[in-house]
């Protein structure tokens, strides 16, 4: 199978960036590991920045910048910021509810915002996006392979010439060969496992399978944890809560933290106070059952299932998570990287538009208008494709036959439930040198236990554990570059707290960069698109 | 606790069984299942995303009836069985593709979008039917499909009545078109897919809906043919 442009995920990202190359005439396949929808764009819910105002969209500029710290790119911000309200109308204009206030497109304020610009779609923002999105998409008869999942990017000569991929129905590798690929396959924040917002699968397959490839990796290190989700399940209650006027207390009803703050430091508040032995609550009484009801119906249904709690009624026990990735595959400003004809767009990728810390809202908004821009770089490709048998895909396909062969002593599920525990506590919220170094230790003891772990289950078909002992693969790879790079960043900056080092420092205000090189992982600081500390 | 699951995978003989197995109190179902796939039975097939149930990927049948496994609550003796009228791939994992291809056939996206002043109350007006995760909970539910596979079904119909009842869409005429044959007329009216959208929307009301715009451009039921001559042949 051949096509002009193939994109891997179908989150927001992924199908922003399929319309557009399709609306310029290109055969795009977008894949997925599951149904187009099952994206982790569903669950952002607060809402997407965009200024209301010429003023506002100087101070949107501003805000972000600041939550950055330092590592935002200044002309990334101000293309992503200036082109926000136009976003927005091309949103609406493809069939978006965002909701109304009077005749104008509502907005609330999330923390760290100077005035209210998040518009929403109650507290199904992404989902309804996500959604619009896929109806255009089939409308513009973008193709769709379905419940395929990435191995590979086919590179060759430092050029991109397609990907393997694993069909889970039948567990046979494929190649998909195209003009222009695109990654949108998210973040990793899932390898923190009970201690992540995020649904099941984001452990950075497209991160994995770029550094693979030859490119280059960013700020990997900078992982935002969100204050408030749920204490038993990690399940996410959005920032819109505190915008309403939600209350963090602890059990002795102390308000330690102000809730607008940014969220690291919401973050770190809390992880202290549960650190100390305290419980900590959100209490979202005072906001009154009807407007909860109205604005935050999901979160209440989830609360009652997961917690058994009305948060109408009574207080909500919440710990911070992890939510999002700010670092990730490497590109310009046009979504290219160091590798021709392969781009990255959304969360897999680091166009540095959130710096050291990402800005709530800021995340939607950055997967239309990069999904956007992406679209149209990779549409711009030339190139005349051979349709032949890559060596890549060989390999790949070689490399599962033998995963059913692995001799499964050691259960990878185990030691994907013990990495995940240690990575929270020590590579988490709050780190320091001798704990990282622990870390990588571990990583790496369970990068050469890989070869005597394997799969119980061995069936072709549809085998559900042999993708998870993938992601787990692709875990231990990708992990092993964040903490060195959280070990090399001796200062505290954005999400990244280093306590042996809390200050931020003058000879660390540069992006890390981590790529392998024969397969070993090189690093180095690069003091390139950034502003003022 | 006790619950039986109807495995299934094509390559065994007998091809599907009913295995019971033994789970924690007070979990969701996705929680005991991911309980038996991590502690009792690694083979055990089941898909899930978000978790929170706006992914849609978790959908099957618990004693008969529909629901997202994160969202339930699994009971004494419940029986988990995989969703209807869609072929199983193994064990409670549905093949979803011609579930989706409703989407396609009945045009359930927007034709021509024009930029109009919308208000709250506008927004209210689809706010539901923009709620659906494409679960296909009322695909499975839906009894049409015992007897027309080329029924459009109940999500693709809420799609289209979505963009139907939006006022940016201009073309609300060819959406009826694409809706006639196989679609508004030939549903029962029977409400299961009401009855099983874990967003609560309410198909069935907006298909009934539909049939009064297709009335509107002039379409009359063609099953109503047959009450209007009493069904007697003259």
């Amino acid at each position: 199978m051949k096509c002009d442009v193939v994109i891997v995920g179908s989150g927001g990202a992924g199908l922003v960036a399929a319309i557009r190359a399709a609306e310029l005439g290109k055969d795009v396949v977008v894949v997925s590991k599951g149904y187009p929808t099952e994206a982790q764009t569903s669950m952002a819910q607060g809402g997407i920045n965009a200024a209301s105002t010429q003023q506002d969209i100087q101070q949107h500029i501003e805000d972000t910048l600041r939550s950055g710290q330092g590592l935002a790119d200044p002309e990334v911000v101000e293309f992503v910021c200036t082109q926000a309200p136009k976003a927005i109308k091309w949103l609406d204009s493809i069939g978006v509810p965002f909701d109304r206030d009077d005749k104008e497109i509502a907005r609330r304020k999330l923390g760290g915002a100077s005035n209210p610009r998040a518009c929403y779609a109650q507290d199904y923002t992404g989902l309804k996006i996500l959604h619009t999105l896929y109806d255009n998409a089939l409308k513009l008869g973008v193709r769709f392979v379905h419940e395929h999942f990435l191995l590979n990017i086919i590179s060759e000569d430092n050029r991109a010439y397609g990907v393997t991929l694993l069909d889970k129905r039948s567990t046979q590798v494929k190649q998909l060969l195209s003009r222009a690929v695109i990654l949108a396959t998210g973040g990793f924040a899932k390898i923190y496992g009970p201690f992540s917002t995020n649904g099941e699968g984001s452990f950075g397959e497209g991160i994995a399978a770029a550094m693979r490839a030859g490119a280059k990796l960013s700020d990997l290190e900078f992982v935002q944890f969100h204050p408030t989700a749920l204490a038993k399940s990690a399940i996410l209650i959005s920032e819109a809560a505190r915008g309403l006027g939600a209350k963090i207390v602890n059990q002795k009803g102390e308000q330690f933290i102000d809730e607008l703050a940014t969220r690291d430091k919401i973050s770190r508040a809390i992880y202290e106070q549960l650190a100390i032995g305290n419980e900590v609550f959100l209490d979202m009484r005072e906001i009154g059952e009807e407007i909860i009801q109205r604005e935050l119906p999901q979160e209440r249904k989830l609360a009652m299932i997961y917690e058994n709690v009305d948060p109408a009624k009574e207080l909500l026990p919440i710990k911070p998570a992890a939510h999002y990735t700010m670092g990730g595959i490497d590109t310009e400003s046009n979504g290219g990287t160091n590798i021709a004809g392969f781009f990255a767009v959304g969360e897999c990728a680091n166009v540095k538009l959130h710096g050291a810390n990402r800005l709530g809202g800021n995340s939607l908004l950055e997967l239309v208008v990069m999904g956007k821009r992406v679209g149209e770089s990779a549409a711009a490709v030339s190139l005349e494709i051979e349709e032949k048998n890559f060596e890549r895909t060989l390999i790949d396909s070689n490399f599962i036959k033998a995963v059913f062969t692995l001799p499964n002593s050691i259960d990878f599920m185990e030691r994907k439930e013990f990495l995940q525990k240690v990575l929270f506590h020590n590579a988490g919220i709050v780190r320091e040198e001798l704990a990282l170094k622990g870390v990588l230790s571990v990583i790496r003891q369970h990068q050469k236990e890989l070869a005597f772990m394997g799969i119980k289950d061995k069936s072709p078909l549809y085998n559900t554990e042999l993708i998870a002992f993938l992601e787990y693969g692709n875990m231990v790879e990708l992990t092993e570059a964040m903490v060195v790079g959280a070990v090399q960043r001796n200062e505290s900056r954005g999400a990244h707290y280093r306590k042996d080092h809390p200050k931020t420092k003058e000879e660390y205000h540069a992006h890390t960069f981590i790529w392998k090189e024969d397969g070993v992982l090189c690093a180095d600081f690069v003091k390139q698109n950034i502003t003022k500390n | 606790m006790k619950i039986k699951v109807r495995r299934y995978h094509p390559h065994f003989a007998p091809p599907t069984i009913e295995m019971e197995y033994d789970i924690p109190q007070d979990v969701t179902l996705l929680q005991a299942l991911s309980h038996i796939k991590r502690h009792i039975d690694r083979t055990l097939t089941f898909s899930f995303m978000c978790r929170s149930g706006v992914c849609g990927s978790c959908a099957m049948r618990v004693n008969g009836k529909e629901v997202l496994a994160c969202e339930y609550k699994v009971q004494e003796n419940d029986i988990i069985e995989p969703l209807q009228f869609t072929p199983t791939l193994r064990d409670l994992v549905s093949d979803k593709k011609s579930a989706l291809e409703t989407l396609e056939r009945s045009k359930a996206y927007p034709l021509n979008m024009e930029e109009v002043e919308l208000e709250q109350a506008d927004i209210a007006f689809l706010q539901r039917q923009s709620d659906c995760i494409l679960c296909s909970s009322c695909y499975s539910s839906c009894p049409v499909y015992e007897v027309n596979e080329a029924f459009l079904g109940p999500f693709a119909l809420t799609r289209v009545y979505r963009y139907v009842c939006d006022k940016r869409e201009q073309k609300k005429k060819e959406h009826i078109d694409a809706i006639v044959e196989n679609g508004i007329w030939d549903c029962t009216l029977c409400g299961n897919c009401t009855e099983v959208c874990p967003q609560g929307i309410d198909p069935k009301n907006d298909i009934l809906m539909l049939q009064s715009w297709a009335a509107k451009f002039g379409y009359t039921n063609p099953h109503m043919g047959s009450f209007g001559s009493f069904g007697l042949e003259f």
